[in-house]
């Protein structure tokens, strides 16, 4: 009986030749990642083990992403705490304000995740890295204290349900409005505990950024992590990141699978997951006419320069409805600097948006655009739970880049047809 | 350990931002935490909740982020145990690894009123609703994860293996 990706990653770290869903094992980790809301609780645990260092300089990687630039007193404290944990360890990958961005969007930029890795992150949208053929998955901020103690973490082997993608991709169409879909299609805890891995030749086309974006939201169907075999364009993306070797995993014909789902995407239109769940999806022709009050684009799902290309694709020339506010978020600094470079800042400022500083910000309900009583936003990024963007009584609206976009113009959500014909 | 205490009931997908939300992860101290706990479920929660009491939830309660806030706000708020359908994973390896008490047990989740007076029996995962006059049996934890909980935490159970030098 073969293994699939996941299960071969998790037994290369374990030591292992061979692993079984179900079985508890012991794993060497590459990466242990936490930010400015997680770090802090991590820290402390970390102390209270009273040794000198963590368990490798350059594997543990603390990026203040969520609520920087600090958005108070407190947020301050926070960051400081990591900085200066950061600076006394001697922690070769903390990011400052100025050279950072969105922890996801950052690692992979940066080559500090590669195929075949085995990474944990104290924020759940680790899962983002399987993108590159690694096993990546969120945790606490405990199993982080212990991660940068032991170099090591235990797991469960998750079975995998394989999701195969056929068909051929329609204009509009994007990773996430595959992933919307396939949430909407197995629910938000379809995937409990269990890994995902995305195949089929619809993948095969997609590039990183909206593999980043399908990868990312593993955890929105309650996945352990979301996995794609590396193919030439993961190799492409690696290649000039990398500065350390990498293993490329692939699954075995014969590997087992818990389910196997196919979804034809030809026929597939951009999805639009409405409060307050991502489950709560519909096509975009269902959902056009909902007024809004805010869009944004940006995260770590959709904060990536592919996502910013497609959004000024369609707001070039156009103005944003008057009564709307749109906020756009590069996930990096390189990425803002390639948006700048490309014209796409200015094509969001000459329409009326405003252009932010990389941040998780809004996403989480932290700063740079809340949502008062009563408020509707839509946005590309990855939850919509009662109260995430804001006040318990405003609502949160999901879709791809190209959907926001056409909102953005539109001041109700729309589909990006209708703005380019 | 046995617990006692009040039944405080949930639906399905309880996510984090709804048992701690992020507006408030400015700070990790577990006091500030627990005033807030629940809140955007049931904001009348910080104020009736008593030490010892549970919380009984439907399915995949704590999806969501993986902030350990929201064990931790738990815990602080005096909850001596979290019953439900099922957890999201995240929480459920969180909770293990802080000390909250967390069970599985659909029966008892169903049958479950407000105000029920429950008593648990962690180390048998036992559920007797006491003002039903029922008993159910949870599913129980592997026995890795037991050893984590009887020293009281990740955190404890690496010290003693650093000690020990495995």
């Amino acid at each position: 009986m073969g293994m699939t990706i996941t299960e071969k990653i998790l037994a290369y770290h374990a030591g292992k030749e061979r692993v079984e869903p179900g079985e508890l094992i012991n794993c060497r980790l590459d990466v242990v990642l936490a930010n400015d809301i997680t770090a802090p609780v991590a820290i402390t645990e970390f102390e209270k083990l009273g040794l000198n260092e963590v368990f490798d300089r350059e594997k543990v990687v603390l990026v203040p992403d969520h609520f920087t630039p600090n958005k108070d007193i407190k947020s301050a404290e926070q960051a400081r705490y990591v900085r200066e944990f950061a600076r006394k360890y001697g922690i070769i990958n903390y990011f400052e304000i100025g050279r950072m961005g969105i922890e996801h969007c950052l690692l992979p930029q940066e080559g500090l995740v590669l195929p075949g890795d085995l990474v944990i992150g104290a924020d759940s949208h680790t899962c983002t890295y399987g993108a590159l053929g690694a096993f990546a998955t969120g945790v606490g901020s405990t199993d982080m204290a212990a991660g940068m103690a032991t170099g090591e973490a235990w797991f469960k082997v998750p079975e995998t349900i394989k999701f195969v993608y056929y068909g051929k991709m329609p204009r509009w169409l994007s990773g996430k409005d595959l992933i919307l879909y396939t949430i909407g299609d197995i629910g938000v805890d379809g995937a409990r505990y269990m890994a995902m891995e995305f195949t089929g030749e619809a993948i095969r086309e997609l590039s990183m950024d909206n593999r980043f974006t399908m990868a990312n939201m593993a955890i929105e169907a309650g996945g352990k992590n979301g996995i794609i075999e590396p193919d030439e364009i993961t190799l492409a993306y690696v290649k000039q990141r990398a500065k350390r070797p990498y293993r490329l995993f692939q699954s075995d014909p014969d590997a087992r699978y818990a389910e196997v789902r196919e979804y034809n995407v030809s026929r597939l239109e951009p999805q639009v997951a409405f409060p307050h769940l991502p489950e709560n999806t519909r096509p975009v022709s269902e959902a056009q006419g909902i007024t809004i009050d805010q869009v944004v684009i940006g995260s770590c799902t959709n904060g990536r320069l592919e996502d910013l290309q497609i959004a000024a694709g369609i707001m070039k020339g156009k103005k944003v409805h008057p009564e709307i506010r749109v906020i756009v978020i590069p996930g990096t600094q390189e990425i803002y600097l390639e948006a700048l470079r490309q014209g796409l800042v200015e094509v969001f400022i000459e329409a009326g948006a405003a252009v932010s500083t990389p941040t998780c910000g809004p996403c989480l309900g932290g700063h740079m655009g809340i949502l008062a009583k009563g408020e509707k936003a839509l946005a590309t990024t990855n939850r919509n739970f009662v109260g995430r963007m804001g006040h318990p009584e405003s609502e949160v609206y999901l879709a791809s880049p190209a959907v926001a976009a056409a909102s953005a113009v539109l001041g109700r959500i729309a589909a990006p047809w209708e703005v380019i014909k | 350990m046995i617990f006692r205490g009040k039944v405080h009931k949930f639906g399905a997908d309880i996510d984090t931002d709804a048992i701690i939300p992020a507006r408030y992860l400015n700070t990790s101290d577990p006091r500030e935490l627990a005033r807030h706990c629940m809140e955007d479920a049931d904001p009348a929660f910080p104020e009736k909740v008593v030490e010892g009491d549970i919380i009984v939830a439907g399915k995949n309660f704590g999806c969501g982020s993986s902030r350990e806030h929201a064990p931790l706000a738990i815990q602080a708020a005096g909850v001596s145990c979290v019953v439900a359908t099922s957890f999201a994973r995240i929480f459920y390896r969180n909770a293990i690894n802080i000390g909250l008490p967390i069970l599985e047990c659909e029966a008892a989740v169903e049958d479950a009123r407000p105000g029920d007076e429950l008593e648990i029996d962690l180390n048998g995962g036992n559920i007797r609703n006491l003002t039903l006059g029922k008993a159910y049996q949870a599913t129980p934890f592997p026995g890795f994860m037991q050893e984590i909980m009887a020293r009281g935490g990740l955190i404890n159970y690496i010290k003693e293996r650093m000690k020990s030098g495995a």
